[in-house]
């Protein structure tokens, strides 16, 4: 292996190595990550919140939303967003009589894709965390004569997380590998960005293997993370021992 | 010979297409019919695929699991670290890494493995399996540890020990407590399995994306959908009518 070829110049940041390249991949691949949490989580809360509600229309809508991203791959989720957006644009202007071509913003159709899969997942999450608080708590609520938006910030919220977070961490491990998927539309992701090094170096095994380590790490950050979240969203339950 | 199996597998499975699409193909909508034959076919490797990786995967995952929870620190942490980084890495980096990456290396290159190596198919299949193997050792590590400490003691005091332990006391009811999360893990599976069209497998989802790059029809990814949510479908009921079985002893009248 010649200097121009070791693995610290293909690494290093500049010109020469792909080293900066593939962490503002990574960085790609985190904001993805993060904004899909952040548009999923509110997805998953409405989707639950139909799930308890008393409307069978709503109950009807969420759990057929649910079953249905169970039943389908996350890749095919991707490029049905994707092109299913392309061409909803198409015709858009198309009958707006615009001759230029607006091509969909990648970052917008992953996300969209992403949270429409973490949503779906997360409000199965949620509606097991808000069945999991005994229903005594919110009779002594009641009995307190609290109303039931009381009921819900001060009783069943505070205690849904505790329920709540390691379903969703799991989840947001899911979604932190899901995000390779996007790569396939070509944004340039970590995965995509190691792609691309690979190839114009001929060292694809390389470039596949700091990829790999790279998401292994966020893994074991985003573990250690559940884990803190998990012990203060437990602090104020006993244990023997 | 190896290439003689092929050919006539290959048009065994294109022959069955072909029929199959005689029959169904008048009743489906002009869209998914004009490229029955691809969907079918496509359909029969993600099957083929699915079934073969979760095999190999549920022969790999047994023994990892046991070294999972075994109190000897070789076997502990080696399987430790085999579940946390096929868990913890994205199932296409893997994919990528294993069928593009192993390539670059002359050795392999020229060893008898090439023909496998190179095959992306098997390396689908390869990888696939690991994949899974991993998940699975997991989940059965979470049905070894529910299993009554009582059941382990009384066992013992019948005068059984290690394997003989294992195989009448432990695993059978650690599979009975991991069987939902099989299932679940199946399921992940056979949406996993449609990755492999990213290596030139010709799974369902890779006939469907070579379809729709020749008509660009969106109509194509609905028929995709709906066959891969069919085969879940079909799946989670299988799986719960062996589930009312594994609980029988338990059941209600």
């Amino acid at each position: 292996m010649s200097a121009e070829n070791s693995v610290f110049t293909l690494l290093s940041l500049g010109d020469k190595g792909w080293g900066d390249e593939l962490l503002l991949g990574a960085v790609l691949t985190l904001e993805l990550a993060l904004v899909s949490l952040a548009v999923g989580l509110v997805l998953g809360l409405a989707t639950a919140g139909a799930k308890i509600s008393h409307s069978r229309v709503l109950r009807f809508l969420a759990s057929g939303y649910t079953n249905l991203i169970r039943g389908i791959p996350e890749f095919l989720i991707i490029l049905l967003v994707f092109f299913g957006a392309d061409q909803l644009m198409v015709s858009i202007t198309g009958a707006l009589n615009y001759d230029g071509v607006i091509e969909v913003n990648k970052f917008v159709a992953g996300v969209l894709a992403l949270s429409l899969i973490f949503g779906a997942f997360a409000s199965e999450v949620f509606r097991g965390a808000y069945q999991a608080v005994p229903n005594g708590q919110i009779e002594a609520g009641l009995a307190c004569g609290m109303r039931p938006s009381q009921i819900f910030w001060r009783i069943r919220m505070p205690q849904m997380w505790r329920y709540a977070i390691p379903g969703l961490g799991n989840l947001w491990m899911v979604l932190l590998k899901d995000t390779s998927l996007v790569s396939v539309i070509a944004l340039d992701e970590l995965l995509r960005q190691s792609n691309i090094a690979g190839e114009t170096t001929r060292e694809p095994f390389l470039f596949y293997m700091v990829a790999a380590l790279i998401y292994l790490l966020l893994t074991i950050v985003s573990d250690f993370g559940r884990h803190r979240m998990e012990l203060r969203a437990n602090r104020g339950v006993r244990r023997a021992g | 010979m190896m290439l003689g199996f092929d050919i006539s597998y290959f048009e065994a499975k294109y022959r069955a297409s072909e029929a199959v699409c005689q029959i169904i193909g008048p009743a489906t909508p002009q869209g998914f019919a004009d490229y029955c034959p691809r969907f079918v076919q496509g359909t029969f490797t993600t099957v083929e695929i699915l079934v073969l990786c979760c095999l190999i995967g549920l022969v790999v995952a047994v023994p990892m699991a046991l070294a999972r929870v075994s109190s000897n620190k070789w076997l502990s942490v080696p399987a430790y670290v085999y579940i946390y980084v096929f868990r913890g890495t994205p199932l296409l980096v893997q994919l990528f890494l294993f069928y593009y990456g192993l390539g670059q290396f002359e050795v392999l290159r020229e060893s008898f493995l090439w023909p496998v190596l190179r095959d992306g198919w098997w390396m689908g299949v390869i990888v696939l399996s690991i994949n899974t193997s991993a998940y699975v050792a997991e989940i059965l590590r979470g049905g070894i540890k529910g299993v009554p400490e009582g059941q382990v003691e009384a066992g013992r005091a019948a005068g059984m020990s290690g394997m003989l332990l294992y195989r009448r006391i432990i695993l059978p009811q650690a599979f009975r407590i991991a069987w939902p999360a099989y299932g679940n893990e199946v399921i992940l599976m056979l949406k996993a399995s449609a990755l492999t069209s990213a290596i030139t497998v010709m799974d369902l989802m890779g006939q469907t994306r070579t379809i729709f790059s020749r008509s660009y029809d969106l109509e194509i990814f609905v028929y995709a959908a709906v066959l891969y949510f069919v085969m879940a479908f079909m799946l989670t009921y299988l799986f719960r009518l062996v589930e009312r079985r594994l609980k029988r002893h338990i059941a209600y009248p």
